[in-house]
């Protein structure tokens, strides 16, 4: 490993408008054949620094030089002339063009290139250039890259995508590349490969920027790590030398508690039961493939799959959103009745009444009375005033996905482009709190002091950072527009919550919030249904969980008593004998538990 | 029969002008509604040159030139303004194209009214400069293939010429690469290397100049001067005929021809009325609608607009 600095930034401070300093007096340096990790939060700066240098932004103030020579990146030419190459979160690729002609685009041709004099270049054949295909893909194959270049990129998988980002890079003759969140995509085995390569790069003399805010990515593959805390630095060290706990430290500025409060399901009694759904997408091909289960009040049923196994299909399935190609969905809805007194005569019509419902205390809290014996039951009851709540049975086939919201299931999905479902960019904070209430307004003008109660609810109770409650959401940076978008579905107290990625891309800190606030749905007996990606959590927050595979089911599972290495087996393959953990276990487990 | 595909071809040629550099235009990510008002301001410029030449004597194939270099000249300073609004300004490209479009038709109105006695002043340039038969002179010979494919004006073979050439760089070199990309992606573009706003600004020029040779073609060879029908209307069968074409130049130019009939096909119907015959200029519209139709449900990304168009693009936008 070299001394010399392949980049150094001195003081380099961006902003965006007036009210958000993305980086403040920066300081950062990249050593020539190294592998330096950026770690920070959401919205610390990361991307907004790099971006700087691969010419995306330039800087209000500041210095960058580059191996040695003072620069100005005005744009991307500029930082290719430099040898920097990144590769974006979100890929910069042409998805109607072929592998070969986005590696191929833009790029410099030297002037005894192709034909004629020099003011008709522009004009020059790109059939010429199918012969630096053949050399492109002889070199792709030698890489062991496996890769097609004739293939368009929207039949890419996301891996895949990636390669063809990575070899644009390289075949620019970068030697100094920045990646940005490049494991957020790709499965565990996929991120093994991309660390071979990176490493392998490094060997060869590439010095390597990753962004990341995974730790054990971080001491996986970088040789230092530059820590940067609210668009400041806090420290550059190196990650022999300092611990997972430490990093943590200097990213979050305090301790945090790393375990999720996790209590016992309560009142485990089917809300939603799945039966045999599949679902067909655009394409033709079956995402969702007779796929069974419950969802239980009082549990958080987690949903682990590698992304794009059909989580998404299934989810926006029940909800309504996408026409479910056959199976059915019940959905048991509690419905309150009279408040009945027992006596210890009753208990014939105590019992048959406790198979089809459940009882409440007045004061709210539950009675089970299920495969309780015949002595506790009386003591429970006798004298008691409860409340009855009656399931009614409703069959979601034929409902319209507002039907289905108004009945209590509410589906907060988090999407890649946190923008594009759920909230409209250019409406406030307020507005948007409003698309969910304004039907049940019977004025024809709108009133905004209920929403404007909910918007600075979520703000204080989420500790979202935004200017006011007016501010258009899009200028809100990615993780508190999920804050707002959680925070919302929640607050419309529903009966089934199908939260999924809520915490994607989000810092640790608004993650735990948002792991708090679905407990707090579970202890009030609503079925919750987490869709996540990040098996430690899915272990940690759920009580079952649910794997899927290929858009089968896998396996249900007791979240307490399985290890994440049997879980990332089941991810990858359907097991012969699927295990199926019902919602009896849980009953079991909540009775230990209470 | 022959006369009508003869005419058909002929006012299908407009279509064409108009829709090549729409097609060139929308490649850049710009979908630029003001093409009528371009033809419009097209036209200004192409009689405008016509007038001046002829009654400075010139010869026939210099009228011609003068008056295609103002058409392009004009129509050029459409799209120049057009793209000040929508690529420098980033101003809604819909409304900055409704715009543009009453500007020109405006335009055009206001400068027929100060000619004045119109048709006398430039129709005697347009039947010397554009109607003689590229290849036979006067004497055309007289079998129904001449008639229909060689008896045109030079400017119909300039659209077509003007198609296949904007095709050809689309689709064979790097720079017409390079500009699918930018209408596609431009932060794929951008990040690639490719200096966007220059190729959004130059797409959009040049467009605009060859949809103002149609303007140009319709006044002076179409209506043989005459400043009674309305421009507008065939500028917004041009962009309808960019989707019928797929946003293809090569399609365009048989949909262009099919369009003409269609076009021209309720004059030569008997027996109707004139009520009856302005509905029937709904056809081509009506046919664009059911092309869309049938491409909905092919759903191939290959028969789509470029994705990015009419998205404003700013690189440093979060």
């Amino acid at each position: 490993m070299g001394n010399n600095l392949a980049i150094e930034m001195v003081n380099i401070t961006k902003a965006f408008g007036t009210k958000v300093v993305a980086n403040k007096h920066v300081n950062m340096d990249l050593r020539e054949g190294e592998i330096l990790a950026v770690l920070g939060e959401n919205g610390s700066g990361k991307t907004t620094l790099m971006n700087m240098i691969a010419g995306i932004y330039t800087p209000d103030s500041g210095k960058i030089i580059v191996r040695g020579e003072e620069v100005v990146i005005k744009s991307p030419i500029d930082a290719f002339r430099y040898h920097i190459g990144m590769i974006h979160q979100h890929f910069k690729l042409v998805d109607l063009f072929t592998a070969a002609d986005n590696i191929l685009l833009g790029e410099r041709m030297p002037d005894d290139y192709g034909h004629g004099p020099k003011f008709f270049r522009w004009l020059r054949f790109n059939h010429l250039s199918r012969n630096r295909v053949k050399d492109l893909q002889k070199t792709v194959d030698r890489y062991g890259f496996g890769l097609d270049l004739s293939r368009k990129i929207y039949d890419m998988s996301v891996s895949e995508k990636q390669t063809v980002e990575i070899i644009k890079v390289l075949y620019r003759g970068a030697d100094i590349l920045i990646l940005d969140e490049p494991t957020a995509v790709l499965t565990p085995q996929e991120i093994d490969k991309l660390f071979a390569v990176l490493r392998k790069m490094r060997n060869e003399g590439k010095s390597i920027i990753i962004i990341t805010h995974k730790l054990n990515e971080v001491m996986a593959i970088s040789d230092r790590v530059c820590v940067l805390r609210k668009g400041e630095h806090i420290a550059t060290v190196e990650t022999a030398k300092t611990t997972e706990k430490e990093l943590t430290d200097m990213m979050v500025g305090q301790k945090i508690d790393l375990n999720i409060n996790r209590t016992g399901p309560v009142q485990p009694l089917p809300r939603l039961m799945v039966r045999d759904m599949s679902v067909v997408n655009k394409e033709g091909r079956t995402v969702v493939d007779h796929v069974s289960f419950d969802v239980c009040g009082g549990e958080i049923l987690g949903i682990a799959g590698i992304s794009g196994n059909g989580q998404k299909e299934l989810l926006e399935g029940i909800a309504g959103l996408q026409p479910k190609a056959g199976g059915d969905v019940i959905f048991r809805n509690p419905k309150r009745d009279k408040p009945v007194t027992f006596y210890h005569k009753d208990l014939k019509k105590i019992r048959a009444m406790a198979a089809e419902g459940f009882f409440h205390y007045p004061d709210g809290e539950c009675v089970d009375l299920r495969g309780k014996k015949d002595k506790e039951v009386i003591r429970l009851v006798n004298g008691e005033q409860l409340l009855f709540y009656e399931d009614e049975i409703i069959d979601l086939k034929d409902k319209t996905p507002r039907e289905i919201q108004e009945l209590g299931i509410k589906l907060s999905f988090v999407p890649e482009d946190r923008l594009n479902m759920g909230l409209v960019g250019n409406m406030s904070i307020v507005d948007n709190m409003m698309l969910r209430s304004y039907r049940k307004s019977r004025s024809v003008f709108v009133n905004r002091k209920r929403p404007k109660q909910l918007a600075d609810d979520i703000i204080r109770d989420l500790e979202v950072v935004t200017p006011s409650d007016m501010v258009p959401v899009r200028r809100l940076s990615g993780g508190n527009v999920q804050k707002v978008l959680v925070g919302r579905e929640i607050s419309s107290s529903p009966k089934v919550l199908m939260a999924a990625y809520p915490v994607r891309g989000l810092d640790i800190n608004s993650s735990y919030t948002i792991y708090n606030l679905l407990n707090i749905q579970k202890r009030k007996n609503v079925a919750v249904v987490y869709v996540g990606e990040d098996l430690d959590v899915l272990l940690a927050l759920c009580d079952r969980i649910l794997v899927l595979c290929g858009g089968r089911v896998s396996g249900i599972v007791d979240a307490r008593h399985i290890t994440k290495e049997e879980l990332g087996l089941m991810m990858t393959k359907v097991p012969d004998i699927v295990p199926s953990y019902t919602y009896e276990g849980l009953q079991k487990e909540a009775e230990d538990n209470g | 029969m022959i006369t009508v595909i003869t005419q058909a071809i002929r006012f299908g040629i407009v279509f064409l002008y108009g829709s090549t550099g729409e097609i060139l235009i929308e490649k850049s990510g710009h979908l630029n509604l003001g093409i009528p008002g371009i033809m419009c301001l097209g036209g200004v410029g192409g009689c405008m040159g016509a007038y001046w030449t002829y009654q400075a004597g010139a010869p026939a194939f210099l009228v011609v030139l003068v008056a295609v270099l103002m058409a392009m000249l004009f129509g050029g300073l459409g799209g120049l303004l057009y793209g000040v609004f929508t690529i420098t300004m980033r101003c809604n490209q819909n409304v900055t194209g409704l715009s543009l479009t009453t500007f020109g038709a405006g335009i055009l109105g206001f400068w027929g009214t100060q000619m004045g006695e119109k048709e006398i002043m430039f129709a005697p340039a347009s039947r010397y400069a554009f109607t003689p038969s590229l290849f036979f002179g006067n004497s055309t010979p007289d079998n129904w293939f001449t008639t229909i494919f060689m008896s045109h004006g030079v400017l119909v073979y300039l659209g077509i010429l003007f198609a296949v050439i904007v095709y050809l760089i689309l689709n064979l070199t790097r720079t017409g690469l390079s500009l699918r990309a930018v209408g596609e992606n431009p932060a794929a573009a951008d990040a690639a290397g490719i200096p966007v706003i220059r190729y959004k600004y130059v797409s959009c020029v040049i467009g605009a100049a060859i949809s103002g040779v149609g303007g140009a073609f319709y006044l002076l060879d179409c209506t043989r001067g005459s400043l009674e029908y309305m421009i507008d209307a065939m500028g917004w069968l041009a962009v309808a005929l960019v989707i019928f074409s797929l946003w293809r130049p090569n399609i365009s130019i048989f949909g262009s021809f099919i369009f003409g009939f269609l076009y021209i096909l309720p004059r030569y119907i008997e027996g109707v009325g004139l009520a009856e015959k302005e509905l029937l200029k709904v056809i081509p519209y009506a046919v664009t609608a059911l092309v869309l139709i049938v491409i909905s449900f092919f759903n191939k990304k290959e028969t789509q607009p470029p994705a990015a168009l009419g998205l404003p693009y700013f690189r440093e936008d979060r």
